[in-house]
């Protein structure tokens, strides 16, 4: 029996891992080779020479991915502090309206994350929505809200919202009301009890959430695109500008492999901390 | 402690601001799109419907069209065949690498997409393939296939495996307990995947945009229009891809309630 089960268990794995395997693994071991080639060669036929890193350090790729990483750590701290109300509403206050919130957010996941953005230059762009009615009913006008930093960074809060609040509710979801009341009868204020007890309870739902908010912000591209109007030019920007207009790949490689390897030391550390039985709700 | 209700309806406002914060760049999109301007500007004064006829007569807009079918319906299929056994190995049995698997599939989803592509692009030219909508069809599924074998697992994790051990006990083989036992139970978790993998194939962008080569998605003309070239079509064939997202939805409710419907009957009938 228990044999049959680990049998099983293995067969039914393989084939979400051999998709895995060709579609995941395999590129980026090329990735890895690539980004070991001289300058602008096409296969990996060469000998390793690493000089793509060498010029990676010395055109000043780091600022780009300065300004990747920073945006994405702003906007994983902004959606954190306003998912944390309503995902706290969503597990504990609002009953029957939190699967309205629920599938009125996953529905937003279904239309293309460029048509939305879009949506938002309509919005804020002068003669938009917002300051072309303010002009025509009010008189008050403004200058183009687009084109810069805050905005690539309230893009990327919009976009990974659901990406947050949902983890968060459910890790608030897994503390107990118990808990909460105990506390509470011990005369703990509110501010000690999401201290003491929500915050670290509900901490697998936070990692997640926030693991997922700034890993997928980090290699945004779209946002600094479409809204920021190149303002400051992302790491992902600059891969793609190296593959595609200077066609010089392993220098791409390069700047792939070094956002590859923060993010994935990061997601690796973090996943790794998660019960993921836990967190989805495994009752035995 | 219950929160007080002043608490309580500050909390239910903030949840309907949330949602409009959400849906405002979508209203937008669909003022826009029935500007009859060339050149947008809000307030609009003129509306019309005539840049949808254009868009509908648009032959290029068919072939968008096309190759996103064609790439989220192959997508579907196969994320839900491979999600549902990757579900089991994820949430009912006990096997030696299942840590170990668990972590592996969420790693694509914990992965800038952007970067995937490209690295997708690239290995696809080493191995010689030439990128068509076939190979944006791999594209999607390392990132849709986990999502949608977490939608799955999430149906199996609730699921009493001493149904499956008492099926076996009465005789039935491995292929007859999971048709008999497994398929139906976790039936309405594989129909939600199927539903997330055409609605996130259909929408994606980021992975379709290096791995597509001459075949184009709707997402991407949309965003190669908003980069450069703006045309008035954009608003309008961006609402029709919505459009079409929410007809899959309503046809999805359908076919559930159908087969609840018919598991139901399938339940009365053998009591």
């Amino acid at each position: 029996m228990e044999r049959a089960e680990r049998r099983q268990g293995f067969l039914s794995a393989l084939p979400l891992t051999i998709v895995l395997v060709v579609s995941f693994l395999a590129p980026l071991l090329v990735v890895a080779a690539f980004s070991t080639m001289p300058t602008k060669v096409f296969d990996l036929g060469h000998v390793p020479d690493f000089s793509a890193y060498v010029t990676l350090l010395e055109l000043g790729y780091y600022r780009s991915l300065l300004w990747s990483l920073g945006m994405a750590f702003a906007a994983t701290a902004i959606l954190f502090i306003i998912c944390w109300p309503l995902a706290f509403a969503m597990s504990k206050v609002f009953g029957k309206f939190a699967i309205v919130i629920t599938i009125g957010v996953v529905m937003t996941l279904f239309v293309s994350e460029n048509i939305r953005l879009f949506g938002w230059v309509l919005t804020l762009m002068k003669g938009g929505l917002i300051e072309g009615h303010l002009r025509a009913w009010l008189g008050i006008s403004f200058e183009n809200a687009l084109y810069n930093v805050p905005v690539i960074i309230f893009g990327l809060v919009y976009v990974y919202v659901p990406f947050m609040l949902f983890p968060l509710a459910q890790g608030i979801a897994m503390v107990p009301d118990d808990a909460r009341q105990a506390a509470a009868d011990l005369g703990a204020s509110r501010w000690q009890i999401l201290k003491e007890i929500d915050l670290p309870l509900s901490a697998p739902g936070i990692v997640v959430g926030s693991l997922l908010c700034f890993v997928l912000s980090a290699g945004a591209l779209a946002e600094s695109k479409l809204l920021g109007g190149q303002a400051v030019i992302v790491i992902a920007d600059e891969v793609e500008t190296a593959f595609t207009y200077s066609q010089n790949w392993p220098l791409g490689s390069s700047l792939a492999m070094v956002l590859i390897l923060i993010i994935g030391t990061l997601a690796v550390v973090g996943i790794g901390k998660v019960n993921l039985d836990a967190i989805m709700g495994r009752k035995r | 402690m219950k929160p007080t209700p002043l608490t309580r309806s500050a909390l239910f406002v903030y949840g309907v601001l949330a949602l409009v914060f959400l849906y405002l760049p979508i209203v937008a999109v669909g003022f826009a799109s029935v500007s009859k301007a060339r050149y947008l500007t809000f307030p609009i004064k003129k509306y019309s419907f005539d840049w949808y006829g254009k868009a509908l007569e648009s032959s290029t807009v068919y072939d968008l069209v096309a190759s996103s079918l064609k790439v989220a319906c192959i997508v579907t299929i196969v994320s839900m065949v491979v999600g549902f056994f990757g579900a089991l190995a994820f949430a009912r049995y006990h096997w030696r690498f299942r840590g170990l698997f668990q972590k592996l599939i969420l790693l694509p989803i914990f992965f800038p997409q952007t970067v995937l592509g490209l690295a997708l692009l690239i290995w696809f030219n080493s191995v010689g393939i030439i990128p068509t909508w076939h190979t944006a069809v791999v594209a999607h599924l390392v990132w849709i296939a986990p999502i949608a074998t977490l939608v799955i697992a999430i149906r199996a994790y609730s699921f009493d495996p001493a149904l499956e051990e008492a099926a076996r006990d009465m005789g039935a083989s491995t292929w007859t307990v999971l048709k008999e036992v497994t398929v139906p139970l976790l039936m309405p978790g594989v129909i939600s995947a199927g539903l997330f993998s055409f609605l996130l194939s259909w929408g994606n962008f980021p992975l379709s945009l290096f791995t597509t080569g001459a075949d184009s998605t709707l997402p991407e003309w949309l965003y190669a229009k908003m980069v450069s070239g703006y045309s008035p079509l954009v608003p309008t064939v961006g609402i029709l891809s919505i459009a079409v997202s929410v007809v899959i939805l309503i046809l999805a409710y359908i076919i559930f309630c159908v087969v609840r419907a018919i598991q139901q009957n399938r339940l009365r009938a053998s009591a």
